[in-house]
């Protein structure tokens, strides 16, 4: 049966077994958004180097009980996980036995359940916001499969001394897997959290996560977001990370791409209301055929916002590493400050980067600017070193993960920023100096 | 002390397109419409070879295939191609030797514009290839430049006298199918220049065609072609004026330009198309396809450009680096107000060894205006130590317009480095207040800041053409530019 095929009658399936379930009209949407948008193809301005219809093309296994033991999972759980909570997907499914919640001002529930409950409103209200910022049948796939996602709410003026860690499991040994994990995230009033998010593949099969993340910013509140999509190069994804600030709040977000297939990432950061801050990085540092597509949406839609934005790209090999950064000023959004950068550094002769930082605004009274560079290592930085003692290996390693370090000091968390620098070290083969 | 600004500013950019009259000469024309025996009308009228009506025939069923872009960044009604004019021509004695024997109606538009033409002729050293309405009325200094063998006349004369160089060179940098707008051309081209320049020449002066449109309801199909050969040197000017009108016409031209070994092609356009009033009735559809090819070793062709007119503008100067060492540049002052619409920028193709592009592009957008920078810079795996620069800044004037930058930037050689900023920002009220403690008043402070906003790319502008720049950014801008 091929992939489409079999999605129309899952979705049928799911809609009469759900039939209570106050997902049900989000998804009826988004089955049509999708059935009239289908995948995107290189036509789609949104996806002009990025070509997806292959991974649907492939015989995914869907029928499989993907369920792993806890015990599975501790070969690639982030450091210090015996403090954090951790929320745990397989094959797109949130499991609440493999996930552990620590901290009790967290409240973390099925998406089913806390559409029906006293979330119902905060639910119907935030669930499929991303929808605004796609133009493109993936986006609308996930929400039509909109079932075993995850709610997750903390508390109004409580701050979160661990962070959340979640984990998107693929079980990929029997077949090929296919998922659509699903998230609400909504951060109360004065609320304070740090969220990890990671990607894992069990099994030689390919795996392909067509993920949504959202998070809703309450006033005051304080939200940190780190990516880190370190897989196999067996594991596509799409993974959409949806940030809307709608009461004056701050932002920080940090994006780490080191290994996979396909990869595009979209980030959107939504300023809804005046006096909003955001802080966007992001690192891909790439080998072999991966192919890393960055794209990220800062709208500001309120007057007197400010982001700063900032992504590093380090290709070698055959890899592919594409930005796209967007920043939108909407009429009324005087006083804005918006900035963004993004440096590249090609390493190989094979390696290829296609920018496109692209301004559109639509208010007098703003200062905005984007700077973009492509390039190799400064000849005359290595020789300085090499002049010094440094073997030429070790003046690139160094220069490349000073160049790194600019992203990698934003992450706040330190098991985890220590963590990256080990995977960033050991992938520019840095000898410990 | 913001308001008065402002106030400023509006009255600037509201002022009144200064070139809105008709002339009233009678114009030979096609019937209404397009089809197959339209291509054939036009390739008869003009006498043409047998090899360029089946390029025409071959451009125009193409053209049928394919569809009208969606993608740039503005808007408007959907064109009826059925309902517009392709072939115009004023009712002529045909090739006239000299000056005296324009049609008198005619002298005194170009009197109008200040580019009378004996004027011209005696004092400016500017040979003028005037077209009006799609045929070459009067060619001047032909016979000096002919002398050191360079062509320089309108394209349908060329095609009669040069076929070898036509054949060879049409559409060898723009393919007839190229785009929607350029197979349009190709199929409906009525005139425009051409220009080759022999091998080791420096052409003595700025070669210069102003392009007028004329008779309502017609299209203007301009088809340009400049050739430089080994070690030569052209600078090309092109200046455009239209009357005023409520309908609006299209404007769909095409450019080629070819730089052999150590050639250097620089053209100079500046761009004054009705723009439409200011309820954004009428004005001009600019949709022209410009591209440029360094296909010799060390050449070098740049694209200098100041747009103030035209109600929408479609338009992307490109060159292709294709030789080793080859340099293209890229310099832009696009000014919108009112309910202008412009899609401007450029695409640097580096496919030669040491290639180097520059591009710097200015925009000015007021009213309710919308200005887009859009530019490929893509390097190709073969072109090592490449090297780009890119700059757009853009210069908002009002709270109703928008400023939009879309580059892209596409890098498979790691040996070459590519840059790119820009960067939007109003007028400041620092610099305004600088000024005026300085006993500068505020209209002359904006004058001096839009000035040199736009002054590295105006300083590009060959002197002979730089007053005729100068007065038409003032139009634009009247009030401020002092």
């Amino acid at each position: 049966m091929n992939t489409l095929t079999y999605f129309q009658e899952q979705f049928n399936q799911l809609q009469r077994t759900d039939a209570a379930d106050g997902l049900i009209a989000i998804r009826k949407t988004a089955s049509d958004a999708f059935n009239k948008l289908g995948i995107p193809t290189t036509r789609n301005e949104e996806w002009k180097y990025t070509r997806i219809g292959g991974l649907f093309n492939k015989e995914y296994q869907f029928d499989i009980n993907p369920a792993i033991t806890s015990k599975e999972l501790d070969d690639f759980r982030l450091p210090a996980h015996a403090q954090a909570n951790e929320i745990v997907f397989v094959n797109g499914l949130f499991s609440s036995t493999l996930s552990t919640i620590r901290s009790s001002d967290l409240i973390v529930l099925n998406l089913e359940d806390a559409a029906k409950n006293e979330y119902r409103d905060i639910v119907t209200k935030n669930l499929g916001h991303s929808v605004h910022y796609a133009n493109d049948g993936i986006n609308a796939l996930n929400t039509a499969f909109a079932h075993g996602g995850v709610f997750v709410q903390v508390k109004k003026g409580k701050s979160l001394a661990n962070p959340i860690y979640i984990y998107h499991v693929s079980n990929a040994r029997s077949g090929n897997s296919f998922s659509q994990p699903r998230g609400l995230i909504h951060v109360d009033e004065n609320a304070g959290v740090q969220i990890v998010e990671t990607f894992v593949t069990l099994g030689e099969q390919e795996s392909f996560t067509n993920q949504i993340l959202e998070i809703v910013v309450q006033k005051d509140a304080r939200v940190e977001y780190y990516k880190i999509q370190n897989d196999k190069s067996t594991a596509s994804q799409v993974s959409t990370t949806h940030i809307r600030q709608v009461e004056k709040s701050f932002t920080h977000s940090v994006v780490i791409s080191l290994d996979g297939n396909i990869i595009r990432n979209n980030l959107n950061v939504v300023f809804d209301a005046d006096h909003c801050e955001s802080h966007l990085y992001g690192l891909y540092c790439l080998q072999n055929n991966t192919h890393v597509d960055n794209h990220t949406v800062v709208d500001n839609a309120k007057p007197s916002c400010f982001s700063n934005e900032l992504y590093k790209g380090v290709v070698g090999d055959n890899a592919t590493g594409i930005f796209n950064g967007k920043i939108f000023v909407r009429k009324d959004a005087q006083k804005t400050n918006a900035y963004q950068s993004n440096k590249n550094i090609l390493i190989s002769e094979t390696a290829s980067v296609n920018a496109k930082p692209q301004l559109e605004i639509f208010a007098d009274d703003v200062k905005c600017s984007h700077g973009c560079t492509v390039g190799s290592l400064d000849e005359e930085a290595q020789f300085y070193l090499v002049s010094r003692g440094l073997s030429k290996q070790s003046a690139r390693a160094l220069l490349l993960q000073a160049f790194a370090m600019d992203i990698l000091e934003n992450i706040k968390p330190e098991p985890i920023r220590k963590y990256v620098e080990q995977l960033i070290s050991e992938r520019l083969e840095i000898d410990v100096l | 002390m913001n308001d008065v600004v402002l106030s400023n500013i509006e009255k600037t950019v509201l002022s009144d397109y200064k070139y809105g009259f008709v002339t009233n000469i009678r114009a030979d024309e096609a019937p209404m419409g397009l089809n197959e025996d339209i291509v054939r009308f036009i390739s008869a009228k003009k006498n043409e070879p047998q090899w360029m009506l089946e390029w025409r025939l071959k451009a125009f069923r193409q053209w049928l295939k394919m569809e009208e872009p969606v993608w740039a960044n503005v808007k408007f009604p959907p064109i009826n191609y059925q309902d517009i004019i392709y072939y115009s021509a004023p009712k002529q004695r045909p090739s006239l030797n000299s000056v005296d024997d324009i049609d008198p109606e005619l002298k005194r538009t170009f009197d109008k514009l200040g580019i009378s033409l004996d004027e011209q002729k005696r004092i400016s050293g500017v040979a003028v290839d005037v077209v009006v309405d799609s045929v070459s009325i009067a060619t001047t200094f032909k016979e000096q430049l002919s002398k050191l063998g360079i062509i320089f006349c309108s394209i349908s004369e060329a095609i009669q006298k040069h076929p070898d160089l036509v054949k060879k060179y049409m559409g060898s940098v723009v393919p007839a199918t190229d785009n929607y707008f350029a197979a349009l051309n190709s199929a409906v081209f009525s005139d425009g220049s051409f220009c080759f320049i022999p091998k080791g020449v420096r052409s003595p002066m700025e070669l210069s065609t102003y392009f007028r449109i004329n008779a309502e309801n017609t299209g203007q199909f301009e088809r340009t072609l400049i050739v430089a050969e080994e070690g030569s040197y052209v600078s090309y000017l092109e200046g455009c004026t239209a009357p005023m009108r409520d309908e609006n016409q299209l404007h769909a031209a095409v450019v080629e330009l070819v730089a052999h070994e150590k050639a250097e092609i620089k053209y100079s356009t500046v761009q004054n198309w009705y723009p439409g009033d200011k309820e954004g009735k009428g004005g001009i559809y600019n949709f022209v396809t410009k591209r440029g090819i360094c296909l010799g070793d060390h050449s070098k062709i740049s694209w200098t450009q100041v747009e103030t007119g035209s109600a929408i503008t479609w338009k992307y100067p490109s060159v292709i680096l294709k030789g080793n060492h080859s340099i293209g540049e890229f310099y832009s002052v696009a000014v919108t107000n009112n309910h202008q619409q412009a899609d401007t920028g450029t695409k640097m193709t580096h496919i030669g060894k040491n290639t180097k592009s520059r591009i710097v592009s200015k925009g000015i957008s007021a009213g309710v205006s919308n200005n887009s920078y859009r530019g490929l810079v893509h390097i190709n795996k073969n072109a090592s130590n490449s090297r780009n620069f890119s700059q757009c800044d853009s210069l908002l004037l009002g709270d109703k317009c928008g400023a939009h930058t879309f580059p892209y930037i596409e890098v498979k050689n790691n040996s070459s480095i590519v840059e790119h900023e820009a960067t939007t920002s109003k007028i400041g009220e620092d610099q305004v207040f600088y000024c005026n403690q300085r006993g500068i008043d505020t209209e002359t402070a904006v004058a001096l800041i839009i000035n040199g906003f736009a002054k590295e790319v105006m300083n590009q502008l060959p002197m002979e053409f730089a007053v005729e720049a100068q007065k038409l950014l003032a139009i634009s801008l009247e009030g401020s530019v002092g």
